[in-house]
């Protein structure tokens, strides 16, 4: 037993104390957290150079309509200027915006020349508002009386979707649906992704240790079973490692970069309610009050969602599915003389894990339904596909027969590997087949 | 009294016999050559007694009892297919494999700091392994080796890859640890190292043992009945005295005399010798025994022959 520590110590220490690891680990949630903020930041940046824009109107109606932001100023064109041809006009200002004639009873044509590229942000504006007023005049036309009053209860009507999850013992719950598929999606993918990237480190491990030939030596002072099973132990404490440092790095620099960036986020809320299309102003309050009741949402679900049970299964999924891959990992390395043969024994491996990821991402439509049911009870396939559907809670008796198979599973695969592994590891120069690494397994037994 | 004793040991693989009834004694305190040509069975034999395979049947008796798992942490094995971890430094690796020894860290570190010292290497410390050179590599492997000062000592083709100065180094190291009380299992094709080291010999082919003994009685066994005679004389008249029964194989002169080598028909040096000794004044008189290459080409053959 003290002989796998030692191994479990050398393979940790190892693989931490390399670069790839520190910059890997330090890296990562810099770009996790950069995948979170740099949309909402890019979003909130707005052109922040004023843009003068001459409007040529020639019915005279719409230069009205066109509402000043803080960045976008309309200027109606003089007498003097309309002297100047339109290069000169567009060259002078930041763009020209010809109106020919009547919008409203006329297919209309509306031109905006500039002399470099016109944002869309300016495209968008002169949009907004031209089609906002043009809709105003047209219901004017129809002569309804309390016009003002019926546009305005027009424009508060809103449907919000609760969705209530009703208990057994009849208590209701909200829950959010795009939470629940958010929650499974990321943790499913992440054991995904974690137990290619480690169960391939366990592989290379093992060639690494065969073309390096210590492994002879290894095994005249340690049992095969160890010196396989400490690698896989080793590299797995390596993958919690990261994981739980990219978890507390990524909240970290999120929390940093959000404290950082909260007054200008502030800011952007504000100029994007002022050019946004609400006409009526009430509208706005609500907005803000929208905006306070949702995050109270996402807290509520966040405490209802049963994250200790979230948590828990993911830890257990996680290594119930790394052990099992590592050591199938671990019997193709043994068998291999160095990577470029690896091909043809990692596909069959990655298959049912390749599969299981389409299989999670179907599950949010139907989380209950036979395939989900089947693809969360085979071992190859359980760890990710129910961690998909374990924030769809899930019957007891589903999730504990399927913890059962995986560790049953677990103990047949680390036995089957150990065989291999145990012959592998001394056979070199060979060409493998499936065949042979069958005998190997049979002959072990012997 | 046997350090190890092998008796009926069979290991098969699923398409031949790499042990066939195989029965060695290995003496202890001597140093003992394992030889035999590429594929006889020697490293199956190494792996059995290493615990790394198991023998289909037989048994393996260590020190008196049967071999068990405990008791690697008395060998010492140096194989033929032998590296270390590219990437770990030197010292950190040696540590290591010395506690997977069964050594304390304390312990480890002295014994090592001891070892670095006798062999001048101690600022290789902190260097990583892939910056030494295969025979630096091979130092550290042999340190590693005997570190833990195991009762028995088993070294496959300890020379490959050392420079004669170095591989000198190595014999005087392995003639030390035999004085110390250690018992050696020495595997290689290097013929001549075996002559110079090795007490007691098996020699195995096609998964059979077929000779073993002590060096000096194998070569023995072996001999032509050939002597080489230095004399001063007549040498028309050394022919013609050299009867039917002798066969004068060269003649050569040599510092003012003549160096002759005789096949004998049997075994019979004073015949030889009184029949020259009136006619020649003979300087030196020996017997030609093969060397160990010749022994170990001849009984393969042999072995060959009589499958």
């Amino acid at each position: 037993m003290n002989k796998i520590l030692l191994i479990i110590e050398r393979e940790y220490l190892t693989r931490v104390k390399k670069k790839s690891f520190i910059i890997m680990t330090f890296l990562s949630p810099l770009i996790f957290a950069a995948m979170m903020v740099v949309p909402a930041w890019l979003g909130s940046q707005e052109d922040t150079k004023e843009k003068i824009i001459i409007v040529d109107d020639a019915s005279g109606k719409y230069v009205s309509a066109l509402t000043n932001t803080q960045y976008i100023k309309y200027q109606q064109l003089t007498e003097l200027q309309n002297t100047k041809n339109k290069q000169e006009l567009a060259k002078e200002f930041d763009a020209l915006l010809v109106i020919e004639n009547d919008l409203l009873n006329q297919e209309p044509n509306i031109q905006l020349y500039s002399d470099g590229q016109i944002t869309m942000d300016v495209t968008e504006n002169i949009k907004n508002n031209l089609n906002n007023h043009l809709r105003q005049l047209k219901l004017k036309s129809f002569n309804i009386e309390g016009l003002d009053s019926k546009i305005e209860e027009i424009n508060n009507l809103h449907v919000n979707i609760k969705t209530v999850r009703l208990d057994e013992d009849g208590s209701e719950k909200q829950s959010s649906a795009e939470f629940a598929i958010f929650i499974g999606m990321a943790s499913a993918l992440l054991i995904y992704m974690i137990m290619i990237i480690y169960g391939t480190q366990v592989m290379r491990g093992v060639i690494e240790e065969k073309t390096n030939r210590i492994v002879e030596v290894m095994i005249s002072s340690v049992k095969p079973f160890q010196l396989m099973m400490g690698k896989i132990i080793g590299i797995g404490l390596v993958a919690l490692t990261q994981f739980f440092l990219w978890i507390i790095l990524t909240i970290g620099v999120v929390a940093t970069v959000q404290t950082a960036f909260s007054s200008t986020n502030d800011k952007a809320e504000i100029t994007q309610t002022i050019d946004g299309q609400q006409i009526s102003s009430p509208l706005q309050v609500s907005k803000a009050q929208n905006v306070e009741a949702s995050f109270n949402k996402i807290i509520t679900i966040l405490k209802d969602a049963n994250l200790p049970l979230i948590l828990g299964m993911f830890l257990f999924y996680f290594i119930g599915g790394y052990l099992i891959y590592s050591a199938l990992f671990a019997a193709i390395g043994s068998a291999i003389d160095n990577e470029t043969e690896t091909q043809q024994f990692v596909m069959p491996v990655l298959l049912p894990l390749i599969l299981s990821i389409y299989v999670a991402m179907a599950v949010f439509r139907n989380p209950h339904g036979d395939i989900a049911f089947w693809f969360s009870m085979i071992p190859l396939t359980s760890p990710v596909v129910m961690m998909s559907r374990i924030p769809y809670d899930v019957d007891t008796w589903e999730i504990l027969l399927s913890m059962f198979i995986l560790t049953a599973s677990f103990v047949f695969f680390t036995w089957f590997a150990a065989r291999v592994y145990r012959t592998g590891i001394l056979m070199y120069g060979k060409k493998v087949s499936y065949k042979e690494i069958w005998k190997w397994f049979i002959q072990a037994g012997k | 009294m046997n350090l190890l004793e092998a008796s009926g040991v069979v290991k098969k693989y699923a398409n031949h016999l790499a042990l066939d009834n195989l029965n060695i004694q290995i003496p202890n305190n001597q140093i003992f050559g394992l030889l035999g040509p590429n594929g006889a069975g020697k490293t199956t034999f190494i792996r059995i007694i290493n615990h790394i395979t198991m023998p289909d049947s037989g048994t393996i008796l260590f020190n008196g009892r049967p071999l068990n798992s405990e008791d690697i942490y008395r060998i010492g094995y140096l194989p033929e297919e032998r590296g270390l971890y590219k990437k770990m430094k030197v010292g950190e690796q040696a540590m290591y494999l010395a506690r997977l020894k069964g050594m304390t860290k304390q312990d480890a570190y002295k014994r090592l700091k001891f070892w670095f010292e006798k062999f001048e290497i101690g600022a290789w410390w902190d260097k990583k392994v892939e910056e030494l050179s295969k025979g630096m590599q091979q130092k550290i492997q042999f340190i590693v080796t005997v570190l833990h000062e195991p009762e028995l000592l088993i070294f496959d083709e300890p020379f490959s890859g050392f420079d004669p100065i170095n591989a000198n180094i190595l014999k005087q190291e392995i003639l030390e640890l035999k004085q110390k009380g250690s018992t050696i299992i020495f595997s290689t094709h290097n013929m001549s190292s075996v002559e110079e080291l090795c007490d007691n010999i098996c020699l195995i082919n096609k998964s059979k043992s077929v000779l073993t003994g002590k060096v000096d009685e194998v070569k023995q066994s072996f001999k032509n009945n050939e002597v080489m005679i230095e004399f001063t004389g007549d040498d028309q008249l050394f022919k013609s005295k050299l009867t039917g029964n002798h066969q004068l194989i060269s003649l050569d002169k040599s510092h003012g005399g003549f160096t002759a080598k005789i096949k004998m028909d049997r075994e019979d040096t004073n015949q030889l010798i009184s029949l020259l000794l009136p006619d020649f004044s003979i300087r030196s008189f020996q017997e030609i025994l093969p060397n160990m290459d010749e022994v170990f080409i001849k009984a393969v053959e042999k072995s060959n022959n009589n499958q």
